[in-house]
């Protein structure tokens, strides 16, 4: 089917676009961006007057729990989750069960998401066999299933010997090793950040030291190996501190955050609220701080948001044996663009970090409304005022911080390969 | 004034009228005590449990004594901390518990906030006998007993809390309920054993060392160093810690002549103290473990209403 979106500000950061155009998409590509142009007969029209039309976002980071974990999430609830909250391509983490670390899981991945999934669903593999840190996966056997980019996210690659050899190997099959930044030991039985509210609620915490130890490790070992390097789920200013570093060196590494850092501090644990139990834990105010300044002057190349379903059984227990992560696919538009209200961020530079970039260090033909490229387009409506309500997420998990807030700006939008998959009506 | 809270969670949420109120009572329970026959009808017909996720006989003991001094029905549940991994989740076991229609449930948890988590989900009263390293109101509530008892006021009192900070539910209640009270506390301890942020609890002081810490002081509380939590990181040995962060009788001279020495209990002796400061003069000890009662009396009957007759 053909479309035109009409009268929107496109913002393509990709082309150096950002003014009000007309966008003509026949059979699923990008054929015409222009002013005035006309609906071929039989066209689809969108009227994007007053919205804003940017590359399909992409969220770089999810959990969709599937296989073996559906009654948290699955491919079909994750991705109309996705496309409720504008994005058009996922890369899904291999914490699945069993582990994505062979080309059967994936090749099951890859196939359940043409068949039944929303948006384009990018799997992730394992480092290591299982996860378990032991030995590698097969790098070129799940690249060549489709896997984007290999991690043991939900745990770090504790020896350091195996993380080079990683690098190393990964760099020869052309695959990005994304790296879960923890140091286990630092962190022991820590359940939130520790600092002066975890010394007032009497939960064990997790010092800074435990995230900004294991990214110099990684950084280290990128640079020494010479190898590209994503670091996932940044939350500390230290981190954050030794990426920059490490950029201006030239070492080849990449980070991203997500929302709930730069929307959140630990405060939001009073009350022992297990919907702000996540890994990274919500850190200070410094750190939101730090974060948004990274966000700022580009040390963090894109915001993911690390959607991580659980069943209501996993959260509704005691702090301490809470699981962790929240749902962030729905909510991350929103407190995105609260980034550019604050001014910390341009529409174009969000745009990026939530579309080009992610494409980029992945290396997947997205993030572009260049002449040609696949149709994936979000149409963002910024005023939309909305309130984030359980029974309203298209998430099988309802595991979020930001229930009852009120959130302005959403997807009006939701374009894969020319079709709209989602609509706000 | 009267008591509006439903549960008693943690000194951190009563006020200085309310932790005065409650202190006022155990004063008044005290005299029940001592009687002949101990035990009044204030809570006849009522039924309190006592779940205890973790080991102690003190505490439930002093709750179970306070319950039928007030001849209140108990009963005493002793769950394993397992039961968790073995599938039944708290907050079953706590509707198990509620369609047995209990009016008061004194619960000891090892998870910090458990008590703030159950009291959200049961209609009748939560009393928290202890969670995790958060608080434990009732030992908090004796400390200040014994401390007003002796010396009249807790206002303008200097307090100081020695030894394992981090892990201390009793070290926080102190804080929360002395700072509250208009006491000055000071904190000494190994660092490995100081929280973050401590001193921004309230009025509070972390001390470099313990003599810096004790002296001048009118109160030394020592901490119990629980083995069982230490691991291996922690401390080098016991020896050292007795060494550095035991409470002699040299290290004591340090403090106001006559101050008082307090302890939560169980003692390991030789270590936090030594058996000569332990059986002084000085020590409040068994008085603490006295107004444990009285103060547990208090407790019980604010959150079950407190409008039947003490006497």
């Amino acid at each position: 089917m053909n479309l035109l979106i009409k009268g929107g500000r496109v913002i393509d950061p990709s082309q150096g676009i950002d003014e009000v155009l007309d966008i003509l998409v026949e059979n699923g590509a990008i054929k015409e961006l222009g002013k005035g142009l006309a609906a071929p007969a039989g066209a689809g029209v969108v009227d994007a007057a007053g919205l804003i039309v940017t590359p399909g976002l992409i969220d770089m980071h999810v959990h969709l729990r599937d296989p073996g974990l559906e009654y948290k999430e699955d491919i079909v609830t994750g991705t109309r989750a996705a496309a409720a909250g504008g994005f058009t391509s996922v890369a899904c983490m291999p914490n699945t069960k069993p582990v994505n670390d062979n080309k059967a899981v994936t090749s099951y991945i890859v196939a359940k998401a043409k068949a039944e999934g929303l948006v384009n669903v990018f799997p992730v593999g394992s480092i290591t066999q299982g996860s378990k840190g032991d030995a590698l996966a097969e790098m070129g056997d799940l690249k060549e299933a489709g896997c984007v980019a290999v991690s043991d996210d939900g745990r770090p690659v504790t020896s350091s010997e195996l993380m080079r050899r990683a690098l190393e190997y990964a760099k020869g099959m052309g695959i990005m090793v994304i790296s879960h930044a923890e140091d286990l030991s630092l962190v022991g039985e820590g359940v939130m950040n520790e600092g002066f509210v975890s010394t007032e609620l009497g939960l064990k915490g997790i010092p800074w030291a435990a995230e900004d130890a294991a990214t110099a490790r990684d950084v280290y070992l990128a640079e020494f190996t010479n190898s590209p390097l994503h670091i996932a789920h940044v939350s500390t200013m230290g981190s954050l501190r030794i990426i920059r570093n490490a950029k201006a060196r030239g070492v080849k590494v990449t980070c991203e955050t997500a929302p709930h850092y730069f929307s959140l501090t630990d405060d939001a644990v009073r009350g022992y609220n297990t919907n702000a139990k996540m890994n990274p834990p919500l850190r200070t105010a410094d750190d939101l701080a730090a974060v948004k300044e990274a966000l700022k002057d580009g040390t963090i190349d894109a915001i993911a948001t690390d959607h991580a379903p659980h069943h209501l059984d996993e959260k509704d227990v005691e702090f301490n044996v809470a699981l962790n992560g929240i749902i962030g696919l729905e909510t991350s538009l929103p407190l995105s663009l609260k980034l550019v209200e604050e001014g910390v961020l341009t529409l174009p530079a969000l745009v990026e970090k939530m579309a080009c970039n992610p494409a980029a260090i992945l290396g997947i033909d997205r993030g572009t409304l260049r002449q040609g490229a696949v149709a994936d387009i979000t149409v963002i409506d910024p005023a939309a005022v909305w309130t984030v309500e359980a029974g309203a997420l298209a998430s099988k998990s309802k595991n979020s911080p930001f229930l009852g807030w009120e959130m302005k700006g959403a997807a009006a939008y939701t374009i894969v390969g020319g079709t709209v998959v989602h609509s706000r009506g | 004034m009267g008591f509006k809270h439903k549960d008693i969670i943690g000194l951190q949420d009563l006020t200085r009228e309310e932790i005065q109120l409650l202190l006022d009572t155990a004063d008044n329970m005290k005299e029940i005590n001592s009687r002949d026959i101990k035990k009044v009808p204030t809570l006849r017909g009522k039924t309190v449990v006592n779940v205890f996720y973790e080991a102690s006989t003190r505490t439930r003991t002093s709750f179970e004594i306070a319950a039928k001094r007030l001849s209140a029905d108990t009963i005493n549940i002793s769950a394993s901390t397992s039961s968790v991994t073995k599938g039944e989740t708290l907050s079953d076991t706590a509707r198990n518990i509620l369609a047995m229609k209990p009016d008061i449930i004194v619960m000891r948890h090892a998870a910090s906030g458990a008590h703030h988590y159950l009291a959200q989900r049961v209609s009748c009263s939560v009393i928290n006998a202890g969670d995790g390293a958060h608080e434990h109101p009732s030992q908090g509530l004796l400390d200040m007993l014994t401390m007003r008892q002796k010396f009249g006021t807790i206002e303008g009192l200097t307090v100081a809390i020695v030894g394992d900070i981090t892990h201390s539910r009793v070290a926080r209640s102190d804080i929360f309920g002395l700072t509250k009270m208009g006491a000055h506390v000071r904190l000494a301890g190994p660092p490995t054993m100081m929280p973050p942020g401590i001193e921004r609890l309230g009025n509070v002081t972390v001390c470099r060392d313990m003599r810096e810490a004790i002296e001048g002081v009118d109160v030394v509380m020592m901490l119990r160093i629980q083995l069982e939590r230490q691991g291996k990181t922690l401390l080098p040995t016991l020896r050292e810690y007795a060494r550095y962060y035991g409470l002699n009788p040299q290290n004591l001279k340090l403090a106001k002549p006559g101050a008082m020495v307090m302890h939560p209990g169980p003692i390991n002796r030789g270590v936090e103290l030594s058996s000569y400061v332990a059986d002084s003069d000085q020590s409040a000890i068994l008085t603490q473990v006295e107004n444990g009662v009285a103060v547990r009396m208090a407790m019980l009957y604010h959150v079950s209403g407190g409008e039947l007759a003490t006497e």
